[in-house]
């Protein structure tokens, strides 16, 4: 009933790719969601996330005692719910590819059908994204609950958090859909790579921690991916002057950051258009679209 | 009679064990790019919770306990989704109904993949301890080896024996499992200590997680492998590794029984090799 009243709107008449994604978004919605009651569909949207953070809570609190009250804390606590929604983008978009191929079995059906496939991985992406944005409005809400987080609303510089948080999701919806092309080539191995990718990412972009805690050799890594000035932007946004100011990242304006960011995402969103066509195309000429490997 | 009959029905529990534990135990030299992916995987966390130490200036044991903590996360992986959702994952493509069929015995079939799972577990958390310990340069002190080796096999039989149980509870939960599964890996970590002692979550807490096997084994390897982890313990070497014991003996025969009850049930109301999607 909604899908249909959505679909009769001017603008998802006039393009192919907009009803495709809205399509798609809704039908990831319905795969994530429906196969549980509310209650634990809810209780397990919370449960990981808010014990990923408490992980990182009782390491800080056995060695500090407790001093949530130091700049670091909210740091590495934000960080680490703002990652949240870097994982399943990430590999909400890429395992769509896997579910359609090797769990539904309907790679062939889809890609039979009229449909803008770089808008439908967009769309199936989109309900992993809804799920990450409550998941970390809950760990927030702890944080200022529990730990008394310094966020307060009239501080906050809202339209550097909004802007860069679009950002960096369109950036991570981007390389979600490069992973989703190279997993339409793979036949092996497939389940692991958006996992690799997000774990790296945790790793090397200072997600949890500074960069320069990392050894001098590893650093320029960080400075390869969006992640690292994304979540850079979005501390300084939401935390003002109580962010702390590592070397690596602290000679950089907000404006020269926000400008990477930009360039990042406008270069990763052309570049993942082209190898999205790449990658359906060689899946296609190798007979691998459709393939069930069971592996 | 009787007896030919029960020596039968032994070699074929032995056979079936060495025929489930073989494709896990050298499947893995026949594709060894899993192990890549299956040591690298754990590494990227373990190593993100050393550099969160190390940010926040803890004291070198600490990046010891996450090393031992994150090699364990493999085991538990490897409990959680090649034994507790196997039996699923064998209902998916088919494999359950050749198992079912055939006169293999279903808890012979599980014990194979908790001893292959457990070989090729192992070399990977080697993997994962030698990799961590030579780049932190960790300051082992370790205390008794054979009771540290005791405790490692006793953990293993009760982490093992409850994934033989989960397998079964899983196999009844259908699709739910796939998410069940994804439910219980970061809130375990946190409840049994991977990455710090227990015993900063308050003694009760910690008396609540010692039902996961990990909890009270992770604890008693560190004070084994760290002089000053015993100034941090939740209880005794000694203690735990009676209650590992007993959690052996409890999970092992819980899943026999499972198992034996999954598989009346299903046979009785035809459902036990159903596919849904």
């Amino acid at each position: 009933m909604i899908t249909s009243r959505l679909l009769d709107l001017p603008l998802l008449r006039r393009s192919d790719a907009l009803r495709t994604f809205s399509i798609a978004a809704w039908l990831g919605w319905q795969i994530e969601s429906n196969w549980a009651d509310p209650l634990l569909f809810a209780v397990y949207a919370i449960a990981r996330p808010v014990a990923s953070v408490l992980i990182l809570v009782v390491m800080y609190s056995v060695i500090t005692e407790g001093a949530t009250q130091e700049p670091i804390f909210a740091y590495i606590y934000l960080g680490n719910a703002l990652y949240i929604l870097v994982s399943q983008v990430i590999t909400g978009t890429s395992w769509a590819v896997i579910d359609d191929r090797e769990h539904y079995r309907t790679m062939k059906q889809l890609h039979t059908s009229p449909m803008d496939g770089y808008a439908y991985l967009m769309g199936r992406g989109v309900a992993r994204l809804i799920i990450g944005t409550i998941s970390v409005l809950i760990v927030v809400g702890v944080g200022l609950i529990a730990f008394d987080l310094p966020l307060y609303p009239l501080t906050i510089n809202w339209g550097l958090f909004l802007l860069s948080t679009v950002l960096g999701i369109l950036s991570l919806a981007a390389i979600g859909i490069m992973l989703g092309g190279a997993t339409m080539m793979m036949a092996r191995h497939f389940w692991s790579v958006g996992e690799a990718v997000a774990g790296s990412l945790y790793l090397f972009t200072g997600a949890i921690f500074p960069l320069d805690v990392l050894p001098a050799w590893i650093r320029p890594l960080g400075f390869v991916f969006p992640v690292t000035y994304w979540l850079e932007l979005a501390r300084r946004a939401l935390l003002g002057d109580n962010v702390p100011r590592f070397e690596t990242l602290a000679a950089f304006s907000n404006g020269q950051l926000l400008g990477i960011l930009v360039l990042f995402t406008i270069g990763l969103l052309g570049l993942s258009i082209l190898f999205y066509r790449w990658a359906l195309h060689q899946a296609k000429e190798r007979g691998m679209i459709d393939l069930e490997t069971n592996y | 009679m009787y007896t030919d009959n029960r020596a039968q029905g032994l070699t074929l529990f032995w056979q079936s064990i060495w025929a489930r534990a073989y494709p896990r135990i050298f499947g893995m030299l026949r594709e060894r790019s899993w192990m890549f992916f299956d040591t690298f995987l754990p590494l990227l966390g373990t190593l993100s919770y050393v550099f969160v130490y190390r940010a926040i200036q803890a004291p070198e044991e600490y990046i010891g306990f996450v090393v031992v903590g994150g090699a364990m996360t493999a085991f538990w992986l490897n409990m959680l989704w090649s034994m507790a959702s196997q039996l699923y994952w064998d209902k998916d493509m088919g494999n359950l109904e050749l198992y079912v069929v055939s006169p293999a015995p279903l808890p012979a079939i599980l014990l194979g993949m908790a001893i292959g799972g457990l070989v090729n577990t192992t070399m990977r958390a080697t993997a994962i301890i030698v990799v961590c310990s030579l780049l932190f340069a960790v300051p082992y002190e370790p205390g008794s080896l054979i009771l540290l080796l005791m405790v490692f096999i006793v953990t293993m039989t009760a982490l093992y024996g409850m994934g033989m149980l989960f397998a079964s509870v899983f196999l009844a939960s259908g699709r739910e499992a796939w998410h069940m599964a994804n439910l219980l890996q970061e809130p375990i970590y946190l409840a049994s200590g991977f990455f710090f002692p227990v015993r900063a979550l308050g003694f009760w807490f910690a008396t609540f997680a010692s039902i996961l096997p990990l909890t009270l084994g992770l604890d008693a390897m560190r004070q084994l492998l760290f002089a000053d982890a015993v100034t941090l313990r939740f209880l005794p070497v000694e203690v735990e590794l009676g209650l590992l014991v007993v959690s052996s003996v409890v999970f092992i025969s819980t899943a026999m029984l499972a198992l034996a009850k999954l598989e009346e049930r299903g046979r009785r109301e035809g459902r036990l090799i159903e596919r849904r999607r």
